[in-house]
């Protein structure tokens, strides 16, 4: 791994970034403390027994979801893990579906058939959250594969890029690397986005993946393009990934990122973390992905900054987004349950037909609520 | 187009009225084909005799003529013509980019095919053998009958997995496995199991049209099994036993190679005056217990053959929905013929007493009939 594909750009000249309206950089601060608002708020709805299952939370990381997410098209597909809550708002999904998925609502985005491992969201073309470590990666090869043949062979629809993230925990699957193999060899147009934070589960990266040094070398050996940075500064996120992505999409081929993040919470919501001292977890704090961005928002163009933000418009921005998410609470609240009679054996069939089961009766139930 | 932004204003009013249309929209708009009664299908008989391998290739060659976004990948099905010769000359026709030999990766191009049928595609994902589908069990199991349900109807997954099933002749224990028992217990999913040529096109080319995930389960033992296979165009509709022949004495009951062994067995019945239903049933998810059931109203006993193990597999299946159906016509338990229960023997003595043959049928029937 050479120093400089890990390294932070220079400030220096032409970042991807510098060129983009201070709206576009507001709404990447809006949205990253959205996800760190809603993400508070489904800490407390969980210890409130109003979410169940598994729930894992994204705070720490948001500057991947959302900066990832900014140097793609909005119809360029996305599928991820489990860790999902955060690419989902990043992609545009209602803060209020999002959360009546979690309470199991009807009226959440997968109907309360998902939870919180499983956010798919079409109009934004978010291909799902996944519960099975790395299951995520031959299937957005597959969304790549697919936006190819729909360009090349049957001549509809631009050139797309399909971006799969993964966990440190997934590098450790066989999927991973079939997938990689057969991107590589297809020239598939997908970027594996390894979101490292450092863990998996209660396993330190250097105690569950060989070499974990030369992560980068390993996609290399597949003969795709490999860089590594730090994913904690959103600048830098879209600085890396905007130019991969143009160049993904222009020689469709696929690429490999290892964006080193942090997650601030456990693992999921019953982590004692007994693997890492709360001085590490302060000392990433201090890089804090929002914090910095506001910064730099506020700070004067004269000394380096964007000069389009003031203090008491962050604790605006701050307070209306607090609004929002207690607004989604309290929809998912009053949101009604999806009764058993019309909709435990619905959406199990496309083409539900006579027999296909000695105990039920399939049909089509309520329309989903993103549709 | 634009993201749909989370502003704070949008108000978030879904509509969560109830789907009217016949096929689910999480796969789009869907085009069924024309599907007759089965007397008024094309004849069965004729002077048109291909074998097996070459119906399953008209089938998914016609499909992929009519459809640009019905492909086949799997191994060694484009350059090497199929590894059982299945997909011979596909490649020549329709080019490298839909006839995709793969690497052996089956959790990978399996998992691969599953996004792509996600985006709109038509993948038909060839497995040299089911046995070797076991490694894609996550992607093909996990993802594809799941996707409509834990999207909550955003997704679909149409798609066709398909290669040979059951033992192929001394393969021993890693390469003979029928899965129809295993996989077939998965909700989501569809199950095909053709005995002929014939039946083989007609249901290859709905499950291509079908909106869900299809497993098509074929069986190298019979590839070469020839049959006369109309000119016309035809799809057999899945859920539709057919009546191969008829008795009053017993009720014999399979699907795939071991509807052979029943009319073998039922042929050596009829020599000593004992007559059969012998039922085809060509697709077990959906299974006609309805057919099942009416010739069970004439014959009043039934046995079961399946050439997966006896434990947790589709003849048990069979079995329960037989007494919970039809308990007030039987005369007799209701009997089934399987694999002998232990892993698959390579010698050949010992694969044939392990599989279901003739002879164990008509032993059954002896013992239930008058
Ligand atoms: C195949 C599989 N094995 C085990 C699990 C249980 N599990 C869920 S998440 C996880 C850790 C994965 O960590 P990582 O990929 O680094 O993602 P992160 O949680 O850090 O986002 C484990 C072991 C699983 N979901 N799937
Ligand atoms: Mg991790």
């Amino acid at each position: 791994m050479t120093q400089a594909t890990t390294t932070a750009r220079g400030s220096s000249s032409a970042r991807p970034s510098d060129a983009l309206p201070n709206e576009t950089l507001l709404k990447w601060l809006h949205d990253m403390q959205l996800i760190r608002d809603f993400e508070a708020r489904t800490m407390q709805m969980y210890q409130q027994a109003k979410i169940g299952g598994f729930c894992h939370i994204y705070s720490g990381q948001e500057a991947s979801a959302v900066g990832c997410t900014a140097s793609v098209n909005h119809d360029d597909p996305i599928v991820l893990a489990y860790r999902d809550h955060g690419h989902a708002l990043a992609r545009g999904m209602h803060p209020a579906a999002c959360m009546a998925e979690m309470f199991g609502k009807l009226s959440g985005c997968a109907k309360g058939k998902g939870g919180s491992m499983h956010m798919f969201d079409k109009p934004n073309w978010l291909f799902g959250g996944h519960g099975i470590v790395s299951a995520q990666n031959p299937l957005g090869t597959g969304l790549a594969f697919a936006a190819r043949y729909q360009w090349e062979v049957l001549g509809s629809g631009p050139k797309k890029v399909a971006l799969t993230f993964l966990g440190d925990g997934a590098l450790d699957q066989g999927a991973l690397h079939e997938a990689q193999n057969l991107a590589s060899l297809f020239g598939i147009p997908v970027i594996y986005v390894l979101e490292n934070n450092g863990y998996s589960m209660g396993t330190a990266l250097h105690r569950h993946t060989a070499n974990c040094e030369n992560l980068l070398d390993r996609a290399r050996a597949y003969g795709m393009k490999a860089i590594g940075f730090d994913g904690l500064d959103i600048r830098n996120v879209y600085d890396h990934m905007k130019p991969l992505v143009d160049e993904c999409r222009d020689l469709q081929r696929p690429a490999f990122v290892d964006m080193k993040t942090y997650r601030y919470q456990g693992h999921s919501m019953s982590d004692p973390q007994k693997y890492r001292t709360k001085e590490e977890v302060e000392s990433f704090k201090e890089r804090d992905s929002i914090a910095n961005l506001a910064a730099y928002l506020m700070k004067p163009t004269e000394e380096g900054g964007r000069g389009c933000l003031t203090e008491d418009e962050w604790k605006a921005m701050q307070k209306e987004i607090r609004q929002t998410v207690l607004d989604a609470v309290e929809y998912a609240s009053n949101a009604p349950d999806p009764d058993p009679a019309t909709e435990l054996a619905t959406d199990t069939y496309a083409y539900p037909i006579k027999n296909l089961s000695p105990s039920e009766h399939y049909s089509h139930g309520a329309k989903n609520p993103l549709l | 187009m634009t993201p749909k932004e989370h502003t704070m204003t949008t108000a978030y009013t879904p509509d969560l009225s109830i789907i009217t249309d016949e096929i689910h929209p999480a796969v789009g708009p869907w085009e069924l084909p024309v599907f007759l009664e089965e007397h008024e299908l094309p004849s069965r008989a004729g002077d048109r005799v291909i074998q097996f391998r070459e119906a399953l290739r008209e089938a998914m060659s016609e499909e992929m003529r009519r459809d640009q976004r019905v492909f086949l990948l799997g191994e060694e099905v484009a350059q090497y013509n199929g590894a059982y010769k299945v997909s011979q000359g596909m490649l020549d026709e329709f080019g490298e980019k839909r006839i995709i030999d793969t690497p052996i990766s089956e959790n990978g191009f399996a998992g691969m095919a599953i996004g792509a049928a996600m985006m709109g595609l038509r993948p038909i994902v060839e497995f040299m053998s089911w046995s070797f589908s076991l490694v894609a069990a996550d992607p093909i199991l996990n993802n594809a009958p799941k996707m409509l349900y834990m999207s909550g109807g955003q997704w679909g997954c149409p798609i066709v997995f398909r290669g040979n099933d059951g033992a192929g002749g001394q393969l021993g224990s890693t390469h003979s496995w029928c899965v129809e028992g295993l996989f077939s217990n998965v909700p989501g999913m569809k199950m095909v199991i053709p005995s002929n040529p014939y039946d083989a096109k007609g249901l290859l080319k709905t499950a291509i049209r079908d909106p869900d995930p299809v497993f098509f389960l074929e069986s190298e033992r019979m590839l070469g099994d020839r049959a006369h296979v109309p000119e016309e165009e035809y799809y057999i509709p899945f859920g539709r036993a057919r009546l191969m022949r008829e008795g009053d004495a017993c009720t014999l009951v399979s699907w795939g190679r071991p509807v052979h062994f029943c009319m073998e067995a039922a042929e050596a019945l009829a020599a000593d005056g004992v007559e059969c239903d012998v039922l085809d049933m060509r697709t077990i998810r959906p299974l006609d217990i309805d057919s099942i059931v009416a010739s069970i109203q004439k014959t009043g006993r039934v046995v079961v053959v399946d050439q997966s193990w006896p434990f947790g597999s589709v003849a048990s299946e069979t079995v329960t929905q037989i007494c919970e159906h039809a308990f007030d016509w039987l005369d007799a338990p209701p009997m089934r013929v399987n694999t002998r229960d232990v892993p698959t023997p390579y010698a050949k003595g010992l694969e044939a007493v392990y599989l279901p043959n003739a002879g164990r049928i008509v032993e059954a029937v002896m013992e239930i009939a008058r």
